[in-house]
C-alpha cells in the first residue's frame, strides 16, 4: 500500500462515523428539530453496539443494537421536546449528559476487552488494483452502507411525496398542519431516525474504528456532526465532502507531526475546529444560499391550536 | 383515544412553584428504583448523595466554592438564552478569562497587592468578553451559527491554554511540570469566610442581584426577553438584534472570564493546562434548571454542587461510579424541562383519532 | 435514616482512634484516580494494585477510591474528603495532584501520604515513582533488531519530563542495536483518546514505521498494528489480547509491590517520609510478556534486563549527544535523577522538534 492509499483510506474510515451521525440529525433538522444530543446517542450506540457483538460474536448485531440504542435515546428527547414542547437546545444537551453517562455504566462489564474484528469487502481482482482497489473495493461494509444511507437520504428528501411532507413540516409547521399533516409525528419520525445513524456512527466507533469501548470514546464526534449539517447547508451531498473534509484536516495534521514540521502540537491539533470554524463562516455569509434550504421553523416548538 | 397537549389560556401559577418540587421528587424516586434495583440501600444512598454532604462545615465551605464557579457562568448564559442566543462556548470563555487575568502574575511576579488582584480580574472579564465577541460577530457579520462556532471555539481554547501553561509560563523553577509559577498570596482574591471561601462569592452574590435588577426592573431585561421570543416583534419595536446579540455575549463572556480569573487566582492558585473540569457546561444546565431566573440558577446551582459532592461520597461510601451524578443530572433536566411545559400545557385526553392523511398511505 | 447517621459517626470514631495509636491493627487505604478505575491503562493498574492490597492483607485493611478527579480545586476536596473519612494513607496517583496533597498534608499530620510522581515532600507525604526509561531501552533494542524500515512510531501525549525521557531512552536503546533507526513522533496531546490514537497510528505506519510504540493509554494503536501485520508496544497495561500478533511486549505499571510495602509500614507503625523511584529491579516496571520475536531477539531483551537490573547498564550514562550536537551527558558520568526529573532535550537522530 503507498503512502497516499493510506492516508486516503483512514481518511474515509476518519469521515464515516461523522457522515452517518451527521445524516441522520440532518433528516431530524430538515423536519425542524435541533437535537443537540447526537453526542449522548452515539455513546450509548457504541456501548450497546459492543456489547451485543461482544455477546453474539456477530458485527452485523452489533450494528442493530447501536441502532436501537440510538432510537431509544432519541425517542427520551422527542418525548421531552416534541410531547412536552420543551427547550430543544436545553433538551439536547441533558440527552448528551444523561447518554455519556448511562453509557459509561452500562459499559462497566466490557472494558478491556478486544471486539470482534469486522473484515474489509474483498471482491478478486478489482481490490488488487493500484491505488483505487482498496479505496473503491476494499473498505470495510459500514463505509458502503454510509454511500448508500447519503444517497437514499437524498432520494428522500427531494425525490418522495413523504420527504416532501417531512421538509414542509421543518419550513413551515403551521401550514403543514394546516393542510392536515401531523407535525409530531413527522417530527418524532425524523427524530428517531437521527437517533439510528447516530447510534450507528457510535456502533461503528466500537466495532470497527478502534473495536474496543472506553467511556468518552466518541470524544466530541456528535459536536462535529452538528457543526457538519450547517456546514453541508442541509444538502446530502455537501455532508459527505464536508464529513471527508474534516477527516482529512485531522489526518493530515498527524502526519504532518510525523514528518517534523515543528509546529507546536497543540496548534495543529486546533486545525480542525478552526476549519470548520472558517468554513462555516463561509457557507453562512451566503445567506441567500442559505435561507433556501434552512429549515424556517429549526428548534421551533410546536402545539397545535385545538 | 389518546392524550396530548393542550395550552392553556393563562399560565398556571400553581404550576411555576409545582413543577420543579415534582421535577426534584420524580428524580428521586427514579433514583430511588435505580438504586433498589441494582441493590444498594437506595436510603443510604440518597443519604449520602444529598443529606451528608450539608451536615459538616468543611463540605458546606467546598460546596460554596464549587458552585461559585457555576453560577457565576450561568447567570452570564441566562441573558443569552433568554434572547434566544445559543452560547454553549462559556466553557472555552473561562479559559480566555483565566489566561487573561494570568498575564500580570506570571510575567510580572513582583507586583502584588489589592490594586494588582483588582486589574487580574478586570483583565479576567476583558478576556472572557474578547473571545466571546468572536462568535457575536461572527453571527452579526456572517450569520455563522453561534452553537458551533462557541462550541468549536472550546476547543481552540483548551489547546491555546495547553500550549502556553506547557511552553512560554512554564514555572523555570518546576522540572518542567506544565504549569505556570505558583501566585503569591498577594496576586490571589482574599479569603472572606471560613478556611477557603473567597472574595468571589461576593461577585456572585452581585451578579445575581444585579441579573436580577436588569431583567425585571429595566428596559433593556424588556428588549431582550422580546428578541429572544420574537425577533421580528422586536424589530417593530426599534430593537436592534445585533446589538441585543453582542451585548448579551459580552455579559456572558464577561461572567465566564471572572469565572475563570477567580478560578486561578483562588482555589488553583496557578495557571495550569486546564482550568475548569468543565464549569462551562455545567452552567448550561444550571441555567434552565433555573428556568433562565437568577434566583432560580443561585439554587439550582447550590443544587448541582451539591449532586458533585454527594457523587464523591457515594464513591468512598457505597463504591458508586462516579458516572452515576452525571446520569442524575441529565434526568433532573429532562424532568424539569418536561414539567415546566405544565405551566403553559396541560394534558387532555382526545376520543376521536385525528385525521391524519400526512403518513397513513 | 437514623440508623445510618449513627453507623457513619461510629466508623468514623474508630477510624480516628486507629490512627492516632502507633502501630495499627486496621488501616484504611485510600487511593485518588484521575481517570476512571477501568481505564484499561494508567488508574486501572493503580487499582488492580488496590485490590491486591485488599487481597493480600484481608480483614486488617478496608480500601476506598475516588475516580475520574480533575485536577486542580477538585483534587483538594477529593484527598480531604478521604482524609476525613478515617484513611490513614492516601495515594494520590497523578503528577497534577501534587500541590493539593501538600495542601490536605498539612491539615492532616496524622494521615500519611503518598504522592505519585511529583517531587516534593513533607513529614507525611512520601514520593514514589517509575523509572519506566528502563523499559524504554529495552524497547528500543528490540525495535531496532525486528523493524524492516528501521522506522519507529511513537505516539505521545505531552512533552512533559517522564515523556521525553522515556523517547530518548527507546532511541538509545535502539541505536545501541542500529545507529541509524529512525523515530517519527506524533502528539497526540491528550492521555486517552481511542480514535485519535488510531489515527495516529496508521499515519505513522503510512509514513514507514513498521513498529509503534505509544505513551498514551488506549490499546487502540495496538489494534491497529495487528490489522496492518506490523508489531507495537503495550503500554501500563498487558495488552497483548488486543494484538495477538502484533504485540511485542508491554511495559507494565506493577504498583503491587509498593502498595503493600507502605500499607505494612502503617501498620507497623514504622512508616516514614521516603522517596522512592524504582524501575526494573524492584519489580516495578516489567516488559511482559515477550512474544512474537525471534529467539536471539528474545535472548538479547532479557539479558538487558538482567544487566539493568543488575547496575551493569546505565541507560542514561555518558556519552550522551544532545539532538543539536552539543553535550547531553559527559562522558564517564550518569544523569543523576535531578537532571532526569528535568529532562527537556532529545537525543542525537531524533527527527522531531521538541514543543518547548
Amino acid at each position: 500500500m503507498t503512502m497516499l492509499e493510506g492516508i486516503l483510506l483512514t481518511i474515509v474510515t476518519a469521515a464515516t462515523p461523522l457522515l452517518f451521525a451527521a445524516l441522520g440529525e440532518l433528516v431530524a433538522e430538515r423536519a425542524g428539530v435541533l437535537n443537540l444530543g447526537v453526542e449522548g446517542m452515539m455513546a450509548v450506540g457504541a456501548v450497546c453496539g459492543f456489547a451485543a457483538c461482544n455477546m453474539t460474536g456477530m458485527p452485523l448485531m452489533g450494528a442493530l443494537a447501536g441502532i436501537a440504542a440510538g432510537m431509544l435515546a432519541a425517542g427520551l428527547f422527542g418525548v421531552v421536546a416534541l410531547f412536552f414542547v420543551a427547550n430543544q437546545n436545553a433538551t439536547g444537551v441533558a440527552l448528551t449528559l444523561f447518554g455519556l453517562g448511562l453509557s459509561a455504566l452500562i459499559g462497566d462489564a466490557f472494558v478491556g476487552i478486544p471486539g470482534v474484528a469486522v473484515p474489509r469487502v474483498n471482491i478478486p481482482y478489482l481490490s488488487d488494483l493500484p491505488v483505487v482497489g482498496r479505496l473503491v473495493f476494499g473498505e470495510d461494509p459500514f463505509v458502503y452502507v454510509a454511500i448508500a444511507l447519503a444517497i437514499g437520504v437524498w432520494w428522500f428528501l427531494f425525490k418522495t411525496r413523504a420527504g416532501l411532507i417531512l421538509r414542509s413540516v421543518g419550513d413551515n409547521h403551521n401550514s403543514a398542519h394546516a393542510l392536515g399533516f401531523s407535525v409530531f409525528r413527522t417530527r418524532f419520525l425524523a427524530v428517531l431516525f437521527g437517533g439510528a445513524c447516530a447510534g450507528l456512527g457510535g456502533a461503528y466507533l466500537s466495532l470497527v474504528y478502534t473495536p474496543q469501548w472506553t467511556q468518552a470514546m466518541t470524544a466530541g464526534r456528535g459536536w462535529i456532526a452538528l457543526a457538519l449539517v450547517v456546514f453541508a447547508s442541509w444538502l446530502p451531498g455537501r455532508l459527505v465532502i464536508g464529513a471527508l473534509l474534516f477527516g482529512a484536516v485531522s489526518i493530515l495534521q498527524l502526519h504532518a507531526q510525523a514528518i517534523g514540521v515543528g509546529i507546536p502540537s497543540q496548534f495543529l491539533s486546533m486545525l480542525p475546529y478552526i476549519v470548520t470554524i472558517v468554513a462555516l463562516v463561509l457557507i453562512s455569509r451566503n445567506r441567500a444560499l442559505l435561507s433556501v434550504n434552512t429549515p424556517a421553523c429549526l428548534g421551533r416548538p410546536f402545539v397545535p391550536d385545538v | 383515544m389518546r392524550i396530548i397537549l393542550e395550552r392553556r389560556p393563562d399560565h398556571s401559577q400553581t404550576m411555576v412553584l409545582l413543577s420543579p418540587v415534582l421535577a426534584i421528587a420524580l428524580s428521586l424516586v427514579s433514583f430511588f428504583i435505580i438504586f433498589a434495583v441494582s441493590k444498594i440501600d437506595p436510603f443510604q444512598a440518597l443519604y449520602v448523595y444529598f443529606i451528608e454532604p450539608l451536615t459538616a462545615l468543611w463540605s458546606i465551605e467546598d460546596l460554596l466554592a464549587k458552585a461559585i464557579p457555576i453560577i457565576l457562568i450561568a447567570i452570564g448564559l441566562s441573558f443569552c438564552y433568554q434572547s434566544a442566543v445559543w452560547n454553549i462556548g462559556a466553557e472555552g470563555q473561562l479559559a480566555a478569562g483565566a489566561l487573561a487575568g494570568s498575564i500580570i502574575p506570571v510575567l510580572q511576579p513582583t507586583w502584588q497587592g489589592p490594586l494588582v488582584v483588582t486589574a487580574m480580574m478586570v483583565m479576567g472579564v476583558l478576556g472572557g468578553m474578547a473571545y466571546a465577541a468572536i462568535p457575536a460577530v461572527l453571527k452579526i457579520r456572517f450569520n455563522a451559527n453561534e452553537t458551533l462556532t462557541t462550541l468549536m471555539l472550546v476547543y481552540v481554547a483548551n489547546l491555546f491554554l495547553d500550549y502556553v501553561a506547557r511552553g512560554p509560563w512554564r514555572d523555570p523553577g518546576g522540572y518542567n511540570f506544565p504549569n505556570s509559577r505558583a501566585f503569591d498570596e498577594g496576586q490571589m482574591l482574599p479569603i472572606v469566610a471560613g478556611d477557603s471561601i473567597r472574595l468571589s462569592i461576593v461577585f456572585v452574590i452581585i451578579a445575581v442581584i444585579a441579573a436580577w435588577f436588569l431583567t425585571s426592573k429595566t428596559i433593556t431585561g424588556f428588549k431582550i426577553r422580546v428578541l429572544g421570543m420574537s425577533p421580528r416583534a422586536g424589530a417593530f419595536g426599534g430593537f436592534s438584534r445585533n446589538k441585543m446579540v453582542m451585548m448579551t455575549f459580552l455579559i456572558s463572556g464577561g461572567l465566564a472570564g471572572l469565572a475563570g480569573i477567580c478560578e486561578v487566582a483562588g482555589p488553583i492558585g496557578q495557571l495550569r493546562t486546564t482550568v475548569s473540569p468543565g464549569y462551562g457546561f455545567t452552567a448550561i444546565i444550571v441555567a434552565f434548571l433555573g428556568r433562565l431566573h437568577p434566583f432560580g440558577i443561585l439554587i439550582a446551582g447550590l443544587l448541582l454542587a451539591l449532586s458533585y459532592m454527594g457523587g464523591e461520597g457515594a464513591q468512598v461510601a457505597l463504591g458508586l461510579s462516579d458516572q452515576t451524578t452525571q446520569v442524575f443530572q441529565g434526568m433532573l433536566l429532562f424532568y424539569v424541562l418536561a414539567c415546566d411545559s405544565f405551566i403553559y400545557y396541560r394534558l387532555k385526553i382526545v376520543r376521536q383519532r385525528a385525521v391524519d392523511p400526512a403518513l397513513a398511505r | 435514616m437514623r440508623k445510618y447517621l449513627v453507623a457513619i459517626g461510629a466508623i468514623a470514631i474508630a477510624a480516628g482512634a486507629v490512627s492516632a495509636a502507633n502501630a495499627a491493627d486496621k488501616v484504611k487505604a485510600c487511593f485518588v484516580y484521575t481517570g476512571p478505575h477501568n481505564d484499561g491503562g494508567w488508574s486501572q493498574q493503580h487499582d488492580e494494585a488496590r485490590l491486591a492490597v485488599e487481597k493480600h492483607f484481608g480483614d486488617k485493611v478496608e480500601t476506598a477510591y475516588v475516580e475520574n478527579v480533575p485536577e486542580g480545586p477538585d483534587a483538594e476536596r477529593a484527598i480531604e474528603r478521604l482524609a476525613r473519612s478515617g484513611c490513614n494513607i492516601i495515594f494520590t496517583t497523578s503528577f497534577g495532584f501534587m500541590d493539593p496533597t501538600l495542601k490536605v498534608a498539612a491539615k492532616f499530620p496524622k494521615v500519611k501520604f503518598e504522592h505519585d510522581a511529583g517531587y516534593k515532600m513533607a513529614e507525611n507525604v512520601s514520593i514514589y515513582n517509575m523509572r519506566w526509561y528502563e523499559g524504554r531501552y529495552v524497547q528500543g533494542q528490540i525495535a531496532a533488531k525486528m523493524s524492516k524500515t528501521g522506522v519507529a512510531g511513537y505516539i505521545v501525549s505531552f512533552p512533559i519530563p517522564e515523556v521525553v525521557m522515556g523517547i530518548d531512552a527507546f532511541m538509545l536503546g535502539a541505536q545501541s542495536v542500529n545507529p541509524d533507526f529512525k523515530v517519527k513522533i506524533v502528539w497526540a496531546n491528550t492521555w486517552f483518546d481511542p480514535g485519535k490514537e488510531a489515527d495516529a497510528a496508521k499515519a505513522l505506519i503510512d509514513q514507514g514505521a513498521d513498529i509503534i510504540v505509544q505513551h498514551t493509554d488506549s490499546p487502540a494503536a495496538m489494534q491497529i498494528a495487528e490489522e496492518r501485520g506490523l508489531h507495537a508496544f503495550g503500554q501500563s497495561a498487558d495488552m497483548s489480547k488486543f494484538g495477538p500478533k502484533a504485540h511485542l511486549a508491554s511495559l507494565i505499571d506493577n504498583w503491587t509491590p509498593y502498595y503493600i510495602e507502605r500499607v505494612q509500614a502503617v501498620l507497623d507503625g514504622t512508616w516514614k517520609s521516603t522517596d522512592t523511584w524504582e524501575g526494573m529491579k524492584a519489580d516495578f516496571v516489567l516488559l511482559q510478556p515477550l512474544q512474537n520475536m525471534p529467539d536471539d531477539v528474545k535472548a538479547m531483551a532479557e539479558d538487558t534486563i538482567k544487566k539493568i537490573e543488575s547496575g551493569e547498564l546505565q541507560v542514561f550514562k555518558g556519552p550522551i549527544t544532545k539532538q543539536d550536537g552539543t553535550i547531553g551527558i559527559p562522558a564517564g558520568t550518569v544523569a543523576d535523577d535531578k537532571t532526569l526529573l528535568g529532562l527537556n532535550w532529545y537525543v542525537k537522530g531524533i527527527d522531531d522538534k521538541l514543543p518547548q
